[in-house]
């Protein structure tokens, strides 16, 4: 296909403009002419609201690099100097630590939206995967970034989550040491998590938002009813009958979706920004100490899920890795989901009840997870921890045939109102 | 490439005269040969960078072995100080807790220290030079927790038949007071002994090992 320059024929400076680069095309191609279903419900808020958290910590992440130090000397005095003595530093700072819970709240019901209307199945498997991609090194960012105000926890926590490298059969304790750059975790560690959080993972994370809304884009958006709105195209226009162009149909309604969320996060901001020790936890306002371990160690709330199943899993053969591969196996096999729902129904909606049931326990079993997660480790919540890891897998590995035992819904040809 | 091999004749901007048959074997050769030797030059240009990630010769030379004055500790007490970073516990058990060891046995994973977490001089029941004085890692061997002295017994709360010993907070493994770690627990194995010797009655050197007497 030969690439036609300025093709809607534009004059004057856009004109000018379109003769040497797609600025209309990609305006019409992205937005305006870009006919999304018009059944989106409250689930579709979260897609737009992630990429308004990811500006949101762009912008505050900028800025706070311009006051911070990434040092182990100085990482904590320099985080309490832009709280104390930079103007409007500490609202900058809560402002970057409470879009770190906004992201993962987001992108969690972003990605269990996908779940429940089958975005991820054909032909939307790259979108999925792209977006497994992004939260994958999200974790990695969130990580990163929860290590530099250099607490307690933030010491302890890096200590912890790099000993998983340790795990590694024969070569794990020198590859703790590789990228630790030290014997523990200390000033070198913290200068080259520094760069990762700020150079590298923001660079690699924005370049896969890119690809997840190209992919998007390519094949357009899934609906509530998980039925192909280009089956039915306007036989003059070739709009398909149930879109609406997303700008400004969607870009109005998400606006209504920004403005209540922003009502909510400005008010941690300014009135909660420690979230009652969720947001930002207790022991991180002591500075690190290497020789003494705080009495109760928690991961970051948004962890908690993925923690509570490494903590589950007992040792076996004098190694910790199986704990290790546990937690991993947790976030690869979102990866695998599009190939392992074998269902021929899209949406929740026409699925069977066993199905739809569950779906919703799953959801409850990942908020139990992140829940036990978080508190100290007692028998009682070892044994829901494992129960609740089990079925966390078990759910994935249902989808497999769990529809032969039930009865389906029939879809319709077209979106429902 | 491969339109070019479809086609009856090579279309060689390269400057092939009229009618000459490009060589498609020699220009396959060519591009294999030229990527390895450029994939070569990549793997020298990425060692450096992955090389400037280990330990600097500072942190290195931090690592250096560390004298500890013992004199001053009271029976069941124990001294906390650093090597290499890392928290090394000095503790003088009393007769008791040295009693408590045995108590225990059954309950430890690894009660004759077979797995190599001390050196040769520690491989004995008490996983010390002198029963007296245990020098070991505070390091979690699960995943690097700091774990907490709880000498104090019973302690219905850690273990029905608790003796005295570590309690790790994060995640809940157990150690007696020679390190050794419970059965069922997050950690897999005994507590670090790390190579020290006595200099004298009253200190200790941790980092060095016990010369053969």
């Amino acid at each position: 296909m030969a690439i036609v320059p300025n093709p809607y024929k534009t004059t004057g400076v856009l004109g000018w403009i379109d003769d040497r680069f797609p600025l209309t095309k990609l305006y019409r191609d992205h937005l305006s002419q870009y006919y999304a279903p018009k059944n989106f419900n409250f689930w579709y808020y979260f897609g737009s609201l992630a990429l308004l958290v990811l500006v949101n910590q762009l912008i505050s992440g900028i800025l706070l690099a311009m006051h911070y130090k990434p040092s182990a000397a100085e990482a904590f005095g320099s985080v309490e100097y832009i709280m104390r003595d930079v103007p409007w530093g500490n609202i900058i700072r809560y402002m970057h630590s409470t879009g770190a819970s906004a992201f993962f709240i987001v992108v969690y019901l972003h990605m269990y939206r996908g779940l429940i209307y089958g975005s991820y199945k054909k032909p939307r498997e790259l979108i999925w995967v792209f977006g497994c991609l992004i939260f994958l090194v999200l974790m990695a960012e969130a990580f990163c970034g929860y290590v530099l105000p250099w607490g307690q926890m933030s010491y302890w926590g890096a200590q912890v989550i790099i000993s998983l490298f340790g795990t590694i059969p024969f070569i794990g304790p020198d590859i703790v040491t590789w990228v630790q750059g030290d014997y523990i975790p200390a000033d070198a560690t913290l200068n080259r998590l520094f760069s990762l959080h700020v150079v590298a993972l923001p660079f690699v994370l924005v370049g896969l938002v890119v690809a997840h809304l190209i992919a998007l884009h390519e094949v357009g958006s899934n609906n509530p009813d998980g039925v192909d709105i280009k089956k039915f195209k306007d036989p003059e226009t070739h709009i398909p009958l149930d879109g609406i162009g997303f700008h400004p149909y969607y870009t109005v309604k998400d606006l209504v979706g920004v403005s209540v969320f922003l009502i909510i996060f400005v008010g941690v901001i300014c009135f909660a920004p420690d979230g009652g020790g969720y947001l930002l936890e207790k022991p991180n306002f002591q500075e690190a100490n290497p020789l003494v371990t705080p009495p109760h160690i928690t991961p970051a709330w948004y962890f908690g899920a993925f923690y509570a199943m490494l903590r589950a899993t007992p040792s076996m053969f004098s190694s910790a890795l199986p704990g290790v591969i546990v937690m991993f196996g947790a976030v690869l096999i979102l990866f695998t989901l599009p190939w392992l729902d074998r269902n021929p129904v899209k949406s929740i909606r026409y699925k069977g009840n066993l199905t739809k049931a569950l779906t919703l326990l799953f959801a409850i079993d990942f908020v139990m997870l992140n829940y036990l997660g978080m508190q100290p480790p007692s028998e009682l919540y070892t044994l829901l921890s494992r129960i609740g890891s089990v079925y966390y897998f078990g759910f994935f590995v249902s989808l497999l045939f769990i529809h032969n035992f039930e009865t389906a819904k029939p879809v319709p040809e077209r979106v429902t109102e | 490439m491969q339109n070019a091999a479809a086609g009856p004749k090579g279309i060689g901007p390269e400057g092939a005269s009229p009618g000459s048959e490009v060589d498609q074997g020699r220009r396959r050769f060519l591009t294999l040969a030229t990527s390895g030797v450029g994939a070569v030059g990549a793997g020298f240009v990425v060692w450096p960078f992955l090389a400037s990630l280990k330990p600097s010769e500072r942190a290195k030379a931090l690592g250096a072995p560390v004298k500890a004055d013992i004199a001053g500790l009271e029976d069941g007490q124990m001294l906390t100080l650093a090597w290499r970073g890392k928290p090394v516990w000095i503790i003088k058990r009393t007769p008791a807790m040295i009693e408590s060891l045995t108590k225990v046995k059954a309950e430890v994973a690894d009660p004759e220290s077979s797995v190599q977490q001390q050196p040769e001089y520690a491989k004995n029941e008490t996983r010390s030079i002198k029963p007296g004085i245990m020098v070991m890692v505070g390091s979690c061997t699960h995943l690097g927790c700091s774990p907490t002295f709880r000498p104090d017994y019973p302690a219905p709360e850690i273990a029905p038949n608790w003796q005295g010993g570590f309690y790790c907070p994060c995640h809940g493994s157990k150690f007696d007071l020679a390190g050794r770690v419970y059965k069922g627990v997050p950690a897999p194995i005994n507590l670090l002994v790390p190579p020290y010797r006595f200099d004298g009655d009253t200190s200790v050197v941790i980092g060095e090992d016990q010369v053969a007497a």
